[in-house]
Parts: C-alpha cells; structure tokens; sequence
C-alpha cells in the first residue's frame, strides 16, 4: 500500500505510537485525523506534523462515548475526502497498579472493554462500510502479548485486546473478498506512559521507543497486500530496531 | 409486496445498484438563548450555507405549526447552540425565512461545532427525537446530506454482500440530500436547492460495463436519480444541481429506482413519475395503503424497474462511452 494521498484515522494519538505514527505516516503524505481526549497535547502533535510540511487535524473526543463516533467519522471522511486507513491504537489499562481479576471492580472492567473493544467496533462500523463499498481499506487494530498470554494482573486489559483481535478476526471473515483488509498488530513493549504505569519497575533502556514502532508499522503498511486479512503480526518484523 | 432482501431475486448479475453514501449532518442548529432555530439546506460552493430559520418549537410539533421564526438582518451575527458563530451574509428577497451563512469557523473548528451543537433533523410523526445514529445509512461517508437519503436506510451488508455474491454490483456516489420540508409553504414549493454531488470515477465505469452489457442501472433514492442524471446532462461528474426531475424528464442514466412511498404534489412523487406514469403509481400507492404500507420518511420502499429484456438505447453523458442498442431478447 502507497499510503501517499490516503486519509487516515489514529485514534490516542495525542502520545506514544498513536504520536509517533500520525508523524510517521503524514511525512510519507498521508492526511492524517487524529483523535484523542485530551485537546492541547493533541493539538500540539498536530501543529508538529503541519510544521514539518504534513497534512493533519485534531479532533477530540472519548472513544467509549457513543455519541463521539459520527462526529469523528464524519469530520475525518470530510477533511480526507475518504478515510482508508483507520487505526485503533487507543487503549486503557485500567486503574493502576494493576489488580488480579478478583479485585477487580466490575465496573473498571466495563470501561476497559468499551475503550479498547466497544469503541473499536463502533468506530470500524462507522469507517469500514464506506471501504467496503470502495472495494479498498485496511483497519490495524494495535494490539498486545497480553491478547494471547496470560498475566496475572493483566486481565481487564488482556481480555479486551483478545477480543479486539477477534474482532478484527470476524470482520475479516464477514467482509472477505470487499477488498478490506483487518488486521492486529502486536507492537511489543514500548517506552510509553502506559507501559510505565503498568510496569513502573521496568528498564525503559529494553524497550523499543514508538518512534521505532512507527518506522515498522509504516514498512508493514507498504507490504500489506501481502498479509492475509485477519491475521496478527508482530511490529517487529517489520525492521530491526535500532 | 415483497421484504427488501427480495431485491436479490429481483436483480440479476450485471445489473447495478448504486447508492447515495452521504453521512447525515446534524443540521439542525438552534441560536444561543433564543427559541429560534436554524436548518441548514445546503453547504454552497463558495463555503456559506443556505439556511432556513424556524420558529419556536421541537421535533413534537411539526414544521407548519410552528410560528413565524423572528427577522433577522444581514450583516446580524449569531452565536449558536456549540460554540460556532455566524453572520448573515444575504437574505432571500422571495423567501424571507431562507438565509445565506457564513460561519466564522472552518474546517475542523466548523465541523467539531457542527457535532457539538447540531441535532439531526426531525420529524414530528415518529415517537422519539432521531440521534445521529439513527440517521445514518450502513455505508456514510462525507457529511454532506442536510435531511437523510432515506431510501438506503432499508440496505443492510447482509443484503448488500448477497447482491454481490449473486453479481450485482454496488456502486455508490454522494449527493447531498437537502430538506424536503421547511413548513413554509412558498419555500417548500422551491425545494430541492442546489445539492452538491460527486460520482466517482469507478462507478462512472461501473455504469458503462451495465450498460454495455445492457444491464439495469437501478438509483437507491431520488438524490442518486438527480446525480445521475445532472451528470448526463451536463456531463460533470462533480458539481451542485438545481435539475427537477419529471414526468417529461428522458432518463439518460436511470434505468429503476428503489425509493420511499411517495404522496402526488411532492417533489420526490413527481421524480418517480419519470419512471411510471402517473396512474401507475397512483394505482401502486393506493395497494401500498390498503396493504398498511408507510408513505413517509423512513417508512417503506417502492422498487420501480423496467422489465429484465428491456434495453434502451439512449445518449450518454458527454464524454462517456455510449450504450449500444443491444440484441432483441431471446
């Protein structure tokens, strides 16, 4: 895929790799929407990506909230003139420090899935109808080790990254032969706030930074014609880290 | 009478559906600390909007009995319900409710307010105020329909997909849907305004291959017939149409239509007339309702298409390849 000229939807992307990718992808000519909660930060990364000569615009809202999707679906459609790439990068781990399931309140889980599975799915059936009927799309769903391992303490989190791969799993299946593509990508551990929050003890010196990240995803993106829609990768195939 | 899923078996391979894939704007704008609401008609070329304003009142009342909306002047400035601002750019002399916007705001500052403070417009006759998701097709794209394409409301992927599977293409364009209904008598009568439309170049050879191949061309909705056949008559594919389709229009593009059940004296009725004549569809209305059938919007569907031998000869938009007349039928 040349992602030159293709608009392009990252959600949480007012830091780490939803940041790191909005950069990357609109200085190899995407139009790029971004969509977080938090205006300023948001802003800020896309006042960045206009100053290096990128196309980019800020739309701010909560991916849980319902009422948030049109909006962002129907900006983004206009401000690209389609929307062809959509990436949900963003996601919750819930409260901090991490709890076992069985201290888990009910409702933090319910919030887990409606950021990191609800919302998706709301955003994909927003975005993906309209490349279906273009016959061209890819949605990237970013997942993590924790869809297929399971951690103690990781669970609220695991479990909705294994139903976010599902999901794109199943719209694969649904719409095979539209010519829209799903995929999940795992990125490994990187050096971000989240990854801090849920692992404060870690060496950040062994984690790949999202700019890192970024440049794989991008290598992938050029060769994802070749990827079996509905499967999941890891990032770092992609290109050695540096 | 048929469930929509029947349009399967109705459709043959090669025979092309093309939709409307406009995203419903909440076009519905009500002015900061005043009962005075703003409806916006169309986005213009220019970037203003043409606009009506309507009085007091909610989407409990319909539109004819709602007051008279205050006056406005040009030049007034107007904070609305969201945070945009707006002066009033020009006044219709013949329409005095009909306004020309210029909002202070673009891009994405114009559209995150557009979604703050804007509602979906709505209609009396249904027993809940519609949401945004409620107004929206199963395939949106850009938001440029003011009132909803209705007609593909009733399109499902399930449906959708099994036309594709069978070999009927789908193909789609956008055309932004105006409002059908202001509740101002004289300004209904003008309705449609100008509507802004665009067909992509792959449905542009999608109907070449149908036609080629003396394949049906079947419009989901009035706004995908007043694409297509703007499009043949002024051989664009891009532009803003004020063309008014009627009993004495020639059908260049269009060979059927998937519509709404419409009522004699609307403007969507009379486009249907283009199809059938009039005492067919008075004929196929009086069934509908004796059948319980719902002539409204987002009520039910009318399917008007020629029979399966049919293959008009006809000229094509300029610039386009023609469509051979094709062999007598078996």
């Amino acid at each position: 895929m040349d992602i030159a000229g293709k608009g392009v939807v990252i959600t949480g992307a007012s830091e780490g790799l939803g940041a790191a990718l909005g950069h990357r992808l609109a200085s190899a000519g995407a139009k790029v929407v971004l969509f977080a909660r938090r205006g300023a930060p948001l802003e800020a990364v896309v006042e960045e990506i206009r100053r290096a000569g990128g196309q980019a615009w800020a739309v701010t809202g909560d991916i849980a909230d319902k009422d948030a999707i049109y909006p962002l679906a129907a900006t983004a459609s206009e401000l690209t003139g389609g929307v062809e790439v959509l990436v949900h990068n963003a996601s919750t781990l819930g409260p901090t420090p991490l709890r076992l399931l069985l201290d888990s309140e009910c409702e933090d889980l319910e919030r887990v899935l409606q950021v990191n599975l609800v919302g998706p799915f709301r955003l994909s059936k927003a975005l993906a109808a309209g490349m279906a009927l273009r016959g061209r799309g890819l949605v990237l769903s970013v997942s993590s080790d924790a869809a297929v391992e399971a951690y103690p303490r990781w669970g609220a989190y695991g479990l909705s990254k294994a139903a976010l791969d599902h999901l794109s799993r199943t719209f694969a299946a649904e719409l095979a032969d539209t010519g829209v593509r799903f995929l999940s990508v795992d990125p490994g551990e990187m050096d971000t706030a989240m990854h801090a929050a849920a692992m404060p003890e870690a060496d950040r010196a062994s984690l790949s930074r999202p700019a890192e990240v970024a440049e794989q995803i991008a290598a992938m993106l050029v060769q994802v014609d070749q990827l079996p829609s509905g499967s999941r990768v890891q990032a770092a195939r992609f290109g050695a880290r540096s | 009478m048929a469930p929509v899923a029947a349009l399967v078996a109705l459709l043959d391979p090669g025979d092309l559906l093309v939709v409307n894939d406009a995203a419903t704007l909440p076009a519905s704008l009500q002015i900061e600390g005043e009962a005075l609401e703003l409806r916006l008609l169309q986005r213009l070329q220019d970037g203003a909007w043409d606009a009506a304003l309507l009085g007091a009142g909610d989407w409990r009342t319909p539109t004819e009995k709602r007051p008279e909306p205050r006056a406005v002047g040009v030049g007034e400035r107007l904070s609305l319900v969201g945070g945009l601002t707006a002066r009033i750019d020009a006044k219709s002399q013949e329409h005095p409710r009909r306004v020309r916007l210029v909002f202070d705001q673009v891009d994405a500052a114009l559209w995150r307010g557009l979604y703050a403070g804007g509602r979906a417009v709505q209609y009396a006759h249904l027993n809940a105020p519609l949401l945004l998701w409620d107004v929206q097709t199963a395939f949106p794209g850009r938001p440029w329909a003011t009132e909803a394409p209705s007609a593909g409301h009733a399109l499902s992927w399930e449906l959708l997909l099994a036309l594709r599977r069978k070999g009927v293409g789908v193909a789609r364009l956008t055309h932004g849907c105006g409002l059908s209904s202001t509740g101002e008598p004289k300004l209904d009568r003008a309705l449609p305004v100008g509507e802004r439309y665009e067909i992509p170049e792959e449905t542009v050879d999608a109907i070449a291959r149908a036609h080629a191949s003396c394949r049906r061309v079947i419009a989901v909705g009035t706004s995908v017939v007043r694409a297509l056949e703007s499009w043949a008559q002024r051989g664009e594919r891009a532009g803003w149409t004020t063309l008014r389709i009627g009993s004495a229009h020639a059908l260049q593009v269009v060979d059927g239509i998937l519509s709404g059940v419409h009522q004699e004296g609307e403007s969507h009725h009379a486009l249907l007339q283009a199809f059938a004549p009039a005492w067919l569809l008075a004929r196929a209305t009086e069934a509908a309702e004796r059948a319980g059938f719902f002539n409204h919007e987002y009520g039910d569907l009318t399917l008007l298409l020629p029979a399966r031998e049919r293959c008009v000869s006809a000229s094509r938009p300029r610039g386009r390849a023609r469509r051979s007349r094709c062999p007598a039928a078996a």
